[in-house]
């Protein structure tokens, strides 16, 4: 994988795909601006698969029609391999996009659909057959080649699209919700199969999705954007485990957030009261006693069980830290995991989330069960902001 | 509902239009067909089928229609039809397919008001509406005067479609003006629902392909509008072809066209066989490319069903 380069790119080397303070501003006319985009600065190395990934209207979408050539950015730059894109049509750009529910042509075969760039560039008819070809092998449409878009089911589509957006080998490739129109199953399978594609095929991929396990099973890096900015830029795990905020946080799967008070300020370790717990922190942070801050713990860190965490477990912070007694208000059976919903003595409730390793458990949890809950000084995320 | 078919209300619903047009077209047509193969006396029709001392008489009399073949004056009103039902057609196209064009693109705020624009003349009459032309062709016509001011007459003179310097009356000029000015509208529906409902994102991905503005819409939007081509080309070639009013009033004596020669047939010479066979050829005429296209059409369709 190529290395990763942190936001604002380093020195001396720049980044292959360069975007600097982008604005896209709508209605300045009448005085009630709005950023869709708001000073977005993001490099992005060769050959990595980016995803723009946040809720609908963050303006994720507007960001990659200014990379395609659809909107011109109100302000700021965009490179492309040194390259200045600005004021260049979608036609004029080394960049191909793969439209959300495909946009193929409706009345042109798949052969066409596949053909119809290649054919723009003027090329010989042989060399445009050989390559249309090559693409049909290479997404396994062989067989379909001179169906037309609505004869095939969706999962053909979304390949007859990516083989188009492939055809012209772009420097860039673009994807908007590439997966959106399939159903669940249909695509999870797809998800592996894109990348080993677009990996096989070596090209650049910005795509933007608002659903989050697409971007963590496709993306190498992912950027959390809200209300026009970039909330977080990071490889999945940081995203997941490390988020510096409590927007990515809350945003990327589920978690567990408290408001607390920093009590004890150590250089190896802090710990945070809260309302229901007092929180083991094995590492320091930046901050002052009696400061407000935040505590993320995921559901899936915590320990759960009828009987008392054990109390000769060095891994564990001493008791009563990190741990809770509640009783079971909910349990949701998701077949490889239970999640628990434990109400805390001041009414709040803790999410539980515990593989089920075991078909049949002897002494399995139930509804208004007394419970005890647990964690490891290392389980949380402090946020100061 | 278990029963195959359809439902009883579904029934009555086809059933109506199509007892209407079985009572109202078809069997008129039917009659038609009956005149223009019997024998005129005086005033009335001879029977076809007559039984004299226990023989079955059939008498179809096809003489007419031999001599529309033998008349010259026939096949040139045909064709003359044909040609300026045609050349109104491709006006119609070429000023309606922009049109339509920019209106399915306007600001969805703006369509309403524009497509009222389109409309807005239905609410006078036809017949007035074409008599106007007359005053606004006519001889100090404002119209006509400001054609001569540009010097379009000398243009449509060199073309042989006007009769003198600003002779624009009773020309195949007048004539076509008025059958594009008329029909326009017909066009233009057809094109716009259909290029309204055209998804913005096929041009995108044209555009995304390397195929510049131009090339996107020969490629893309115009293989997609087919069908409200060939809706709008009907809806203006099948009436233009049997068109009588606006060639009375706006064509002259070189646009003699068959829905004229049909009214002299009928009213001025009392031949109604003769009327009736130019009526079905004329029908035929129309009929049978049409039937040919449909064919060809759902052969297409049939066929790629097949591949696929």
């Amino acid at each position: 994988m190529a290395a990763v380069i942190q936001e604002g790119g380093e020195a001396g080397q720049p980044a292959f795909l360069h975007i600097a303070q982008l604005v896209q501003e709508f209605g300045a006319a009448d005085g009630h601006a709005f950023r869709a985009v708001d000073q977005i600065s993001l490099d992005i190395a060769q050959g990595e698969i980016f995803a723009l990934l946040g809720p609908s209207g963050c303006g994720k979408t507007t960001l990659l029609r200014m990379l395609g050539g659809f909107d011109q950015p109100t302000s700021g730059e965009i490179s492309l391999g040194g390259r200045s894109m600005l004021g260049l049509a979608p036609y004029e750009r080394p960049i191909n996009m793969m439209f959300q529910s495909y946009a193929l042509f409706p009345h042109l075969s798949v052969w066409e659909n596949i053909a119809f760039g290649l054919q723009r560039e003027g090329l010989p008819k042989a060399q445009v057959a050989a390559r249309v070809e090559a693409m049909l092998k290479l997404v396994q449409l062989g067989k379909f080649a001179q169906r037309k878009p609505h004869q095939l089911s969706g999962g053909q589509q979304q390949r007859v699209a990516l083989a188009r957006s492939l055809a012209k080998q772009p420097q860039l490739l673009l994807l908007d919700e590439p997966l959106g129109a399939l159903d669940k199953k249909l695509r999870e399978e797809t998800q592996i199969e894109l990348v080993n594609i677009i990996e096989q095929v070596g090209v650049t991929c910005v795509m933007v999705t608002h659903d989050q396990e697409e971007a963590m099973a496709m993306a190498t890096r992912i950027g959390i954007m809200r209300d026009g900015r970039i909330q977080q830029v990071g490889t999945p795990r940081e995203i997941y485990e490390s988020p510096r905020s409590r927007f990515v946080a809350d945003f990327i799967g589920n978690v567990n957030l408290m408001d607390g008070t920093l009590a004890v300020d150590e250089p190896d370790h802090v710990e945070i009261q809260c309302a229901d717990v007092r929180h083991f922190v094995g590492h320091g942070i930046t901050g002052h006693e009696g400061m407000a801050v935040s505590v993320a713990l995921r559901p899936e860190k915590i320990r759960i069980s009828r009987r008392p965490p054990p109390t000769d477990d060095p891994e564990l912070a001493p008791a009563p830290l990190n741990q809770v007694k509640g009783t079971v208000k909910n349990m949701v059976y998701l077949g490889s995991d239970t999640v628990y919903h434990l109400a805390l003595p001041s009414g709040a409730l803790l999410q539980v989330s515990q593989s089920n390793t075991e078909r049949h458990p002897d002494d399995a949890l139930t509804w208004d069960d007394e419970a005890y809950a647990w964690w490891t000084p290392s389980a949380h995320v402090v946020l100061t902001q | 509902m278990t029963r195959r078919g359809l439902s009883w209300g579904a029934r009555s619903v086809v059933g109506l239009p199509l007892g209407w047009l079985l009572l109202f077209f078809l069997l008129p047509f039917l009659i038609v067909l009956k005149i223009s193969v019997s024998e005129m006396e005086i005033v009335t029709f001879k029977d076809l089928v007559t039984w004299t001392d226990g023989v079955l008489h059939l008498q179809l009399k096809f003489s007419n229609y031999l001599f529309i073949t033998q008349d010259e004056l026939y096949a040139k009103a045909y064709l003359a039809s044909l040609k300026y039902a045609a050349i109104t057609t491709a006006w119609c196209l070429l000023i309606g397919y922009p049109f339509a064009y920019f209106m399915a693109r306007a600001r969805a705020a703006l369509q309403p008001a524009l497509l009222m624009m389109v409309m807005l003349p239905f609410w006078t009459s036809f017949l007035l509406r074409v008599y106007a032309w007359k005053g606004l062709l006519g001889e100090g016509g404002w119209v006509a005067r400001a054609l001569d001011a540009l010097h379009v007459d000398q243009l449509l003179l060199a073309l042989g479609l006007i009769s003198g310097p600003g002779q624009y009356m009773n020309t195949p000029f007048s004539l076509v003006l008025g059958m594009v000015y008329t029909y326009l509208p017909f066009m233009v529906l057809p094109l716009y629902a259909n290029l309204s409902k055209m998804d913005p994102r096929l041009l995108e991905a044209a555009y995304d392909l390397g195929a510049t503005p131009w090339v996107a819409f020969w490629r893309v939007t115009v293989p997609l509008s087919k069908a409200g081509i060939v809706a709008g080309a009907m809806l203006v070639f099948i009436p233009c072809v049997g068109e009588y009013v606006i060639p009375e009033l706006l064509g002259g004596p070189s646009t003699l066209m068959i829905g004229r020669v049909l009214w002299d047939e009928f009213f001025a010479n009392n031949d109604w066989p003769m009327a009736s066979s130019v009526a079905v050829v004329m029908i035929l005429l129309i009929l049978v490319p049409l039937a040919l296209f449909n064919r060809a059409q759902a052969e297409a369709q049939a066929k790629q069903g097949a591949r696929g």
